[in-house]
This record gives C-alpha cells, structure tokens and sequence, in this order.
C-alpha cells in the first residue's frame, strides 16, 4: 500500500478469498448460468422446425402426422435414405439434377449481370454529376416501393411480344438493367462511404474511369457485392412466382416449381420424400451463405478506413 | 525540372460561388512552397486544380512551360500525398507504389528498381509485402510519399500529410520530409513541391516560402521569417506566430516630440523609425500589434535594449499558463487583454502573482507594428526590424 502512495497508481492489492469475494463470485456464475439457459431454450425453440424437418424425412406418413418429437421412433429409421432417394427420382421423368441445374442456369447468370448493372448504376449515382441525376435516383427508389406484383402483367405481356415465354430470359434479362433496385441503392450507399481520396489518387496515377472502376472501385465494393451476390442467389434460387408465370415446359422446371410439381402429382403423397428433397435444396443457399459469410466479416472490418 | 505558374487562376463552382479569385503566383523550380491559412481559404482547391482533380475556371496554369490546363492528372507530371494517405486498401505495398507505373506501361525491372530504391530513401523495404491495414499512421504515410517518389514527378503535392498523425509522430515526419526534399534536390532530380497546411508550425518549419491565403486571394508570398517579421498585414500578422499577436485598437498620439500610441489611459511611445508613415495619423485609430515575445518583465527584455524604445508599464494579473521553459501570461492594459510569452528564469513576480495584481512589463516597441483600422495593412512594415 505505501508503493501505492509513491506511484501516484491504484493500489494492487492481492485479492482476498474472503466470504463477500466468494458471494460475489457465485452470484456472477449463477445469473451467467440462468441467462444461457434462457437463450439456449429460446434458440432451440425457433431451431425445432428445422429439426423437426430433418427427422421427419426419416419417418413414415402415418408417424409424420402423428408425433411431434423430432426423432422417428424407431432410430434405425435414421440409416435408411430411401426417401431421400426416391424424391431425387422423383416420379417423372427427369431427375432432380435436372432442376437443380435448370436452377443454377437461371441464379448463376443472374447473379453475374446484378453484380455488372449494379455496380455501373451505383458507380454512376454515387460518383458523377449530371443533369437529372437528383430526379432519376428518387424514381429509382421510387420503383423500390411499387409491390413487385404490379408489374407481373405489363411484364408478362412484354416478355410475350418478345417470344421470350419459357424460356429463362424473363428470369434473367430485367436483373442486367440493374432492376433491382433494392442492390443499386445498397452499393450506392455502400460507395459513398468510400472517401473519394483513393478514387483521386488512382486518378493522379493515371486510371481513366473505367480503369478507375476496375481496379479501384470494385475491390473496395467487395464486401458491398458479396451480399448483393449472397442475397441475389439465394432469393432466386427460392423465387416461386417468376418461374411459376414464365415456365410452363416440365423439362425446364427450377427446383422451386418442381418441388411444388411432386407434391400434386396424385392423391397419395409421400411426404418424407418431399421432405428430403426440400432439405436437399436447403443446401446451395446454406452453402453459398457459409462461403461467403467469411468474405462477408473479413470486409466489414478491413473497410474500416484510418481517417 | 519544373516551375508552377499560376496566373490569374480562378475557381468558380457551378452554384455560382467563387472560390478562387484571380490567384498570380510562381512556385520556383525545386522550392518547397508551403500555402497556409485558415479553413475554408481556398488554399486546397488551389491545390486540388494544379493536381488536375478540380477543373479551372479562369487564368492559366503553367507547370515548366506546358499550359496545362486542359490535361489529364496524369499528363500534368505531378504526384501528389493525401490527408487520410488514400493507399488502395487492397493492394500490398508494394503494389501501391507500383500502380501507376503499371498503367504507365514501364517495364517490369524498372518498376522494381523504383520501388525498391524508393523504399530504401524511406527505410520501409520491411513493409513492401503489408497491406495497407496492416500499417500504423507513420508507415502509411510513408508509404503514400513512396508512392510519389517512384513516379519521379516534376512537380510533389501534398495536402495536408500530416494533420492525422500524433504530435511526435508529426513533428518527426516533418524533418524526414523536409530532409528527403533536400536530398531530391541535391541529387538533381525533380523537386518542385506545394504542400498545403493549416498549421502554421508546419508552414514556418518546412517551406522555403510560404503562400498565406485568406477567402481565396493570396496575402503574402514571402520566406518564414520575413512573414514572421514583415507581416504585411493584420492577417498575416496574427495567423503567423503562437500564441497569436497581440493586435488591439489604438489611437496614434504625439508625444515628447515623437509619436506613441494611446490605449485606453495607458499610452506607449512609438520608436523614431515610425515617425514618417504616422505622422500624418495623429489623432487617428489605429491597430496597434506586438508579438507575446516581445512583450517581457523587465529582467527578460534586457538583451533587446538594442532595439530601443523599451516601454515599462503597470498592466493587471490575469492568468498564466506554464510551459516549461517559457510562461505564457495574460494581463489587461488599457482595457484590452494582451499575452506574453515570458522566459521562466525571468518570471519573478509572476510566478507568484495573484489575478487582479498590478505587474511590471516592458514592451519591445520596435518590434510592434501600426496597421490601418479598415484596410488591415501594415503602415510599418519598411520600418520593421528583419531578424
């Protein structure tokens, strides 16, 4: 204590075991151990579906609507993927390969021309001035209000004239006009944050605007494009509607309308089919989403800028 | 090997406000030209349409003897160092430093040559693998001068480098990049450079001539110590030097045959020197100006009595701020506050006085300076004393 007194510090006495330390100690483990407990139970409690949903592809029909416990009474069930199997099958004449890669042929190039549209749209909104800039961004998030609904029929009479019906392009081709309007305004947002400095410094080095864009912008939008990608894949790979209205041929099913397609093909369904192959295309979207989840934190904190 | 020359340069913005008037300077071949002022005096669009990034609305811009314009930064043969560094965050250092001389198509080897030689002027060849975020202030800003030196520019840019750094690290950073000018220069490679600060430490300290700027028109262009000692006016005056002037409003009065200055009821006697520009003020107000160091205890201005002209007068205790080596005090005389910058070993009765107490203090009148009351021009300025 007298050292205390010389180094002008807070005095660093060895902690006691008396009884208040111990009181105190237990008391700390006690609330620590009652908040766990109610956010464990919480959390398993909006997981139990998805639980549910995975035992269920394991169990009979009878004892799918009989019993709410996740596990199939008989746990031997568990080794037994027939169900699995047979929803892969399915009862068509196709195979869910083909949906999954009908799907992939409508997310991947969707993806790709979001990212581009995106990307050029915002670029332009964020960093040059022109007339009618001001007028044309409120229309753009004025478009971001309309219920998407309202444009399903002028659209679908449009995408008629074209001759574009069942074919993917009505999927596809709105996306490379940067209509979606909810991603250009995130990176628009997202860049001007960016202080314009290294955008003036690559200038002085001698980028023109699209070299500028290229190697300048885009990195520092990485993390800004990775959810835009992220969200983009899994929304359309979940997209019911837009399929539902512009594919009508078996053969070019996503697996969003073939999923549908298997569960009214006849009066007796096999439920723990549906289940199984519902799970299964669970798995792109996980996977995508876990993949880039490490990109997504790595950019978050490295886009912090030393001002 | 390069001058910049300003003519009649002027920025208007579009909404119709001008920014820039008529700005006339040369910046000599291979000088560090600092351009200091307070914010908002233009002193960095200045900066920014030399570089190429703001476009220029009026009068010509020569750098050697090219009008430039018209021509792309990248034309123009500048570099130029940003406040928050502006290193391309994904990119390693190295490649930082590379960039431009990639677009410009310079060959492998020599880009290497470069980068690697610039490294070493800057002892930062440990850091050529980092990114950017892997860096402190200091080393990222390094980096950012790196960035400059591999391009060999005519003319070096700098907008205010240093002013997110730490106090040490700054002062420190401001020898390096003064010692790494003159280095440049000795080698008989380009060194023209403008750095842009509002910190008047940093002008004082680095440039071979300083630009004071004020609502976009130039004050005076002049060496640190002629800005320091010849203001030419009011303004100069009290940006230049810390703690600030003393200027307070006076009246000129004639006095034992000679002429002073009357400050409320305490009147201070003019040195001989200024007798020809006043004489014709008698009776009129003026801004009277002294530096906080030539205002002293009668002990600590004894070695100025060369100067002359020595005024003792009874001012009262305000405040005083200690700084080690020096006492910073604030009293009133004539019902207007003045600070003086005091020698501690001199203090004496300071060191103990009381707020409210009478104290003894010398002026140094041949140092003060008379500006015009509306104009702010120094009337006094031939009579000052170069140091």
């Amino acid at each position: 204590m007298s050292s205390s007194k010389t180094m002008g510090a807070r005095p660093r006495r060895r902690l006691p075991s008396s009884a208040e330390v111990l009181r105190t100690q237990r008391r700390e483990r006690i609330s620590l151990a009652l908040r766990y407990i109610i956010l464990s139970g919480v959390g398993l409690l909006m997981l139990y579906p998805l639980f549910w949903l995975l035992g269920a592809s394991f169990k009979s029909n009878q004892e799918i609507f009989t019993t709410i416990w996740f596990l199939p009474k008989d746990l031997t069930q568990l080794l037994d993927f027939s169900a699995y199997y047979n929803g892969w099958m399915t009862r068509t004449e196709f195979t869910f390969a083909t949906y999954f890669l009908n799907s992939f042929l409508i997310v991947v190039p969707r993806v790709i021309v979001t990212l581009i549209s995106c990307t050029l749209v915002a670029y332009s909104f964020a960093r040059f001035e022109y007339p009618g800039k001001k007028f044309l961004f409120s229309i753009m998030i004025g478009t971001m209000l309309l219920p998407p609904i309202v444009l399903r029929v002028p659209q679908y009479l449009m995408f008629k004239e074209l001759g574009m019906i069942d074919t993917y392009w009505p999927l596809i081709l709105p996306s490379a006009f940067a209509i979606d309007t909810f991603f250009t305004f995130l990176v628009v947002q997202f860049l001007r944050g960016i202080p314009r400095d290294m955008e003036e410094a690559a200038i002085i080095d001698g980028c023109n605007a699209l070299q500028l864009l290229w190697h300048i912008v885009v990195p520092l939008l990485k993390p800004a494009l990775i959810s835009v990608a992220l969200f983009q894949f899994i929304w359309t790979m979940n997209d019911f509607i837009g399929p539902l209205i512009y594919i009508s041929t078996v053969e070019k099913y996503p697996v969003s309308l073939a999923l549908k397609m298997s569960m009214d093909v006849s009066g007796e369904v096999d439920w723990a089919n549906i289940i199984a192959i519902s799970i299964v295309a669970l798995l792109p979207s996980l996977t995508v989403f876990f993949l880039a989840q490490r990109y997504f934190i790595e950019g978050a904190t490295s886009s912090g800028i030393k001002g | 090997m390069a001058s910049v020359n300003l003519e009649k340069i002027v920025k208007t913005y579009p909404n119709g406000f001008e920014a820039v008037h008529g700005v006339d300077l040369e910046v000599r071949d291979g000088e560090f030209m600092v351009f200091v002022g307070p914010s908002g005096c233009s002193k960095s669009t200045i900066l920014r349409m030399i570089a190429g990034l703001e476009s220029i609305s009026g009068g010509e811009l020569k750098i050697g003897n090219t009008v430039v314009n018209n021509l792309r930064a990248k034309e123009r043969g500048i570099a130029m160092v940003f406040q928050n560094y502006a290193l391309y965050p994904h990119m390693k250092v190295y490649d930082n430093m590379a960039f431009g001389l990639k677009l410009a198509g310079l060959p492998k080897q020599e880009i290497h040559e470069r980068v690697t030689q610039a490294a070493q002027m800057l002892e930062m060849e440990h850091l050529l693998d980092r990114l950017p975020r892997q860096l402190s202030g200091g080393q990222a800003q390094r980096v950012a001068v790196g960035r400059c030196i591999v391009k060999r520019p005519e003319v070096f840019l700098f907008d205010e480098p240093l002013s997110n750094l730490d106090a040490k690290l700054r002062a420190s950073m401001r020898v390096r990049l003064t010692e790494l000018h003159r280095e440049l220069r000795e080698r008989g490679e380009p060194s023209t450079a403008i750095y842009v600060t509002h910190d008047q430490v940093e002008a004082m300290t680095m440039g071979e001539r300083i630009c004071v700027l004020k609502d976009g028109t130039i004050q005076q262009v002049d060496s640190p110590t002629t800005l320091y000692d010849r203001p030419v006016n009011a303004f100069v005056a009290g940006f230049i030097g810390s703690p600030e002037m003393n200027i307070r409003n006076a009246t000129v009065v004639a006095h034992d045959g000679g002429l002073g200055v009357e400050l409320g009821d305490t009147l201070l006697p003019l040195p001989a020197s200024f007798a020809d520009v006043l004489s014709n003020r008698v009776g009129q107000k003026v801004q009277f100006g002294i530096r906080p160091e030539h205002i002293g205890t009668p002990q600590s201005v004894l070695g100025a009595a060369q100067h002359g002209n020595l005024a003792t007068v009874k001012g009262t205790f305000r405040l005083r701020e200690h700084m080690g080596n020096e006492v910073y005090t604030y009293f009133e005389l004539g019902g207007h506050e003045f600070a003086a910058r005091i020698p501690t070993d001199f203090a004496g009765e300071i060191d103990r006085a009381e707020r409210g107490q009478p104290i003894e203090l010398s002026f140094i009148m041949g140092k003060a300076h008379i500006f015009d009351l509306d104009t702010g021009l120094n009337l006094t300025v031939a009579a000052n004393p170069l140091s």
